[in-house]
């Protein structure tokens, strides 16, 4: 299945922020998350990750530092800071919104039967 | 090979403006990770690195959402911070050496106040401070690249030679006050040690063309830099000035004897710094420039040529005059070498380089006349130290310009390839040092320091 562009532009800052409240990670592990948690379903462009961060760090959602590498390459690490954590809440909320009401919409859209007995 | 072909792509990215060399490094990292993940599913090293780079996307879209992600970068490029996310320190120390070095010329042309040589007023020493005033910030530029350059210590103390000459030969010297050969001396130095600061800048390398011709490059931007920073100090000169005018204070002492001196000094390690800094950036203003211009050059010289004959005016010869077709043939030499260093010297010969050509010419015609009015004035009133510098520097850049001329028409013949133009420049650089030396020590003896 492919996901729409725009989709997954919009699911890209949420996505990102709820990850990173797991804990601090780097680009290429972010993205494999995105991958093994979508079941490899939700797919990006790996490089477009990079600016998605960085708009995130420039509006203070996340800190980075340099860090290193297994291999001692130098690599930057993202954390998540108290105002990504606020940032992360209300885009939960926004997204259970729209979720629940695309589900209250999908029963009488795809499935014209009445439900339950 | 692997390593090989990261290389090559990390040059590639490079490239691009809004992608900073730290992001690259990320972008790298990521790279380097998911060919690694792609080897350990089986894949040989090749095929992880094409799917690698595949995934990352099309490198003109990324760096469009970069350019929107920073859309201030492409114009941060003008500016020296490197962004607050830069994480090397070496950008920031240098910084604080070349301001440092900018605060010690500012020092060391204050210092002599202290010994009773006033730089301004009714008993400024004028003439002290003209001798020695480019000794009073090109040691500091030439340490400054002794120390970028790591340069060797053997290097070192060759690199001190020149400069301890100087002083010597223009504070031993019995000049006379405010005669030709000390306004000689003050004017040739700069040139002979911008020169000896340029074997700081090719880390002792000066026999090699293509660090001689780095140095070229590096001298115009600086110029650029310097022409830019002065009309900036300029436009704070006048608003300090009408501020306090406004409130009846006369600042005109700060000004005159500490603003302008430090600022003069200051400016040009902080312009050398610059260009340092920003070497990738700006690199091609110099370039731009010479292209902008050697067409109006071009036409100026013609028609006025075009006048000569017309009306059969000759040239007065006075100083000022001297001077000016020197500094003509100085700016023509400027247009040449510039449009040189800037071009690629595999492209076939083209329009461009037969209106430079052209400009050659002129030039030369032009100056033909005016070594002919010296001339002239010579037989008439004998040699003075001016009329023999000017002639001198005059054949200098003739015969540079001559030749130019000669070897850019076999070029334009394909007989000769472009690099031999370039050779040729670089080769003659040191005839303006010789040159230059020979005006500051045996010009003062051979006529008697008048």
């Amino acid at each position: 299945m492919n996901i729409s562009k725009d989709l997954v532009a919009a699911s890209a800052t949420p996505l990102v922020l709820a990850i990173l409240s797991e804990g601090e990670s780097y680009g290429y592990a972010i993205l494999k998350r995105v991958g093994d948690l979508s079941g490899g379903e939700l797919q990006w462009t790996d490089g477009m990750l990079y600016p998605v961060l960085h708009r995130l760090e420039r509006n203070g959602y996340v800190e980075a530092n340099w860090g290193k590498s297994e291999a001692g390459r130098r690599r930057k690490y993202y954390r998540l800071t108290k105002e990504g954590l606020e940032c992360l809440a209300s885009q939960q909320r926004q997204w259970q919104v729209v979720d629940s009401t695309l589900r209250g919409i999908w029963f009488t859209a795809l499935d014209p039967a009445p439900q339950g007995t | 090979m692997l390593e090989e072909r990261i290389g090559e792509w990390r040059a590639y990215v490079r490239r691009r403006q809004a992608i900073h060399p730290v992001d690259v490094e990320e972008l790298e990292d990521h790279l380097r990770n998911q060919v690694k993940a792609l080897g350990e599913a089986g894949l040989a090293d090749d095929e992880a690195f094409l799917i690698a780079v595949k995934r990352m996307g099309d490198l003109d879209s990324l760096s469009r959402e970069f350019a929107r992600e920073y859309s201030e970068r492409l114009w941060k490029q003008l500016v020296v911070s490197p962004g607050a996310s830069e994480p090397s320190s070496d950008a920031n120390r240098e910084a604080m050496v070349a301001v440092g070095l900018a605060i010690a010329a500012s020092a060391a042309i204050k210092l002599p106040e202290l010994f009773g040589l006033s730089i301004r007023g009714a008993d400024a020493d004028t003439s002290f401070y003209a001798r020695n005033f480019s000794l009073f910030m090109l040691p500091l530029l030439a340490g400054y690249f002794a120390w970028k350059r790591s340069l060797d210590r053997v290097g070192r103390y060759w690199l001190a030679v020149p400069f301890v000459a100087a002083a010597l030969v223009v504070n031993i010297l019995p000049f006379e006050r405010g005669g030709h050969t000390e306004v000689l001396a003050a004017l040739h130095l700069p040139i002979a040690l911008w020169l000896a600061v340029g074997f700081a800048y090719a880390r002792g390398h000066w026999r090699d063309h293509d660090r001689r011709m780095d140095f070229v490059r590096f001298s115009g931007e600086w110029f650029i830099y310097y022409a830019l920073i002065a009309f900036g100090g300029g436009v704070l000169t006048v608003f300090t000035l009408f501020i306090f005018n406004a409130i009846g204070f006369d600042v005109e002492w700060f000004l005159e004897s500490w603003l302008l001196p430090c600022g003069v000094v200051g400016a040009v390690l902080i312009s050398a710094w610059l260009v340092e800094a920003k070497q990738s950036v700006i690199e091609n203003m110099a370039p731009v420039l010479t292209r902008l211009f050697t067409p109006l050059f071009t036409v100026l010289l013609l028609v006025f040529l075009v006048t000569v004959i017309w009306t059969g005016s000759g040239i007065h010869v006075e100083r000022a005059v001297l001077i000016g077709f020197d500094l003509l043939l100085v700016l023509v030499l400027g247009l040449l070498l510039y449009s040189i260093s800037a071009r690629d010297p595999q492209a076939p010969p083209g329009a461009f380089d037969a209106l430079q050509l052209l400009l050659v010419i002129c030039a030369l015609v032009v100056d033909a006349l005016a070594l002919w009015a010296i001339a002239a004035r010579i037989s008439e009133f004998g040699f003075s130290p001016n009329k023999v510098a000017a002639l001198g520097e005059n054949l200098v850049l003739l015969v540079n310009l001559g030749w130019s001329a000669v070897v850019y028409v076999r070029f334009l013949t394909a007989r000769a390839s472009f690099a031999s133009l370039e050779r040729w420049q670089t080769a003659y650089l040191p005839v303006y040092a010789v040159w230059a030396w020979v005006v500051v020590v045996f010009f003062p003896i051979l006529f008697d320091y008048r």
